[in-house]
């Protein structure tokens, strides 16, 4: 294919079938919402003359829902549109602060948090706050749409779990119940515009006795992929989230990471900072817990 | 696919354009419509000298393609003065808000839209809004004076 060429669907249908043509002919297709990753790469990376297809005029692309039993967040929602909602601020404070932490302004007013997962980077603010709130990806193939959690949707650094022809329509997440919060922190060096060096996300439910009886923690830019922490969950079920509770799902957090050293910090210090990120996401999710 | 025929409101103005699919509204505005106020700083949304509200959301223009533009209510920097210059950009001029200029559109496109989204933010509200947009003459100071002050005065016009 010799030119780039925009195509904006009206329907899923029509999305599907233009990438299977695409397949079919050997030809690149690639999926636009809010392009603030696609453009830089357009002009930096990745200049390949492909078809650029713009998922935005899609109805089900751009649903925004909370209902009784779940939050559905659509590909095309800007992070904007999804912040300022505020039956999710209440909801999902953590998600909420993990996507107001990714770029300025005019970045929010575009960038969407499917976005942020398909582009599967390690450091992607939003993804383990997803992963901490149950999150599901809805796929849309030929053959269906199917559900695939958030902890198996990132494969590896930029690699995703889609198969040629499938594209991400949006995520659904379980509705919180009364008395589960999540939290989401990040280290950077600065207090604003920047990547994180580690972050962790946390979702807990506690009982009326302030006691934990379910939690997600989710680690992020401390291993190829954001992963899921069964045993930093484990270590907080069944206690008060006291000191020793916290202490001993941080220190899961920095067995279950396996960082890089960069420019941003070293394996030993995302080691140690992935910790801390933990206990302090957790006394932040229990204290929004208990005072739901 | 060769270029493409869009039609959008801008500053008011129904305008249409023809432009290659991969062509950035940044460089539409600038190379096809001859809207060169609205400047180019980096090209990947890190600085914010293309600020301009699509559909009543601030974004870079440089990460949006000029064929999204489709039917999209489109605000660039030419449309903020009147007959006579807009309070915010008075006030950057009285409070030297700028020096070489380049991102002073940005900086004013970016908070006409603060203030219509929020007439009195404190001054923590205004670094975070326009942390996306940066200045390496002014230190900002002079920048954040200006809004506050043009904050002021749009709110309590004399």
């Amino acid at each position: 294919m010799g030119a780039y060429a925009y195509l904006a669907p009206q329907s899923v249908q029509e999305a599907l079938s233009v990438l299977d043509d695409h397949l079919k002919r050997g030809e690149r297709a690639q999926i636009l919402s809010g392009g603030t990753d696609l453009l830089v790469q357009m002009r930096s990376v990745d200049k390949t003359p492909r078809l650029i297809l713009d998922i935005k005029q899609l109805a089900e692309a751009n649903r925004l829902e909370v209902t009784d039993q779940s939050i559905y967040i659509g590909a095309a929602v800007p992070s904007a549109l999804m912040t300022e909602n505020v039956d999710l601020q209440a909801l999902l404070p953590g998600l909420m602060e993990a996507a107001d932490l990714i770029g300025s302004t005019q970045i929010q007013g575009r960038a969407t948090i499917c976005g942020n997962l398909c582009n599967a980077s390690p450091a992607g603010d939003s993804i383990p706050a997803m992963i901490a709130a149950g999150a599901q990806c809805e796929i849309a193939s030929e053959s269906g749409t199917r559900l695939l959690a958030v902890e198996d949707f990132v494969v590896g650094v930029g690699k995703n779990a889609l198969l040629p022809g499938e594209f991400v329509l949006g995520l659904t997440i379980p509705r919180p119940a009364a008395r589960q919060k999540d939290a989401y922190l990040r280290f950077i060096p600065r207090t604003e515009m920047d990547i994180a060096v580690a972050g962790c996300g946390v979702s807990v439910s506690v009982d009326a006795a302030g006691q934990c009886t379910a939690a997600r923690v989710a680690i992020g830019a401390v291993a190829p992929t954001p992963r899921l922490v069964p045993e930093a969950a484990a270590a907080l079920v069944g206690t008060t989230l006291d000191e020793a509770a916290l202490a001993a799902a941080g220190a899961a957090c920095t067995a279950a990471s396996s960082p890089i050293t960069d420019k941003r910090g070293t394996v030993e210090y995302r080691r140690k900072v992935i910790a801390v990120l933990c206990r302090r996401a957790v006394a932040i999710a229990k204290q929004r817990a208990i005072g739901a | 696919m060769g270029k493409m025929h869009v039609t959008s409101r801008i500053n008011g103005e129904l305008r249409e354009f023809l432009c290659e699919p991969n062509q950035t509204l940044l460089d539409v505005l600038r190379d096809e419509l001859g809207l060169t106020g609205t400047k180019e700083g980096c090209g990947s949304g890190d600085c914010g000298a293309c600020s301009v509200v699509v559909n009543d959301r601030l974004v870079c223009s440089c990460l949006v393609l000029g064929v999204e533009a489709q039917n999209a209510e489109i605000e660039t920097i030419e449309g903020v003065a009147g007959e006579e210059l807009h309070p915010i950009q008075q006030k950057f001029l009285e409070h030297a808000a700028l020096q070489c200029g380049i991102c002073t559109p940005g900086f004013i496109v970016a908070t006409k839209a603060l203030l219509a989204k929020n007439p009195d933010p404190d001054e923590e509200t205004i670094r975070y809004w326009l942390a996306g947009n940066l200045c390496r003459c002014t230190g900002y100071d002079k920048i954040i004076r200006a809004v506050q002050d043009a904050a002021k005065t749009l709110a309590h016009p004399a």
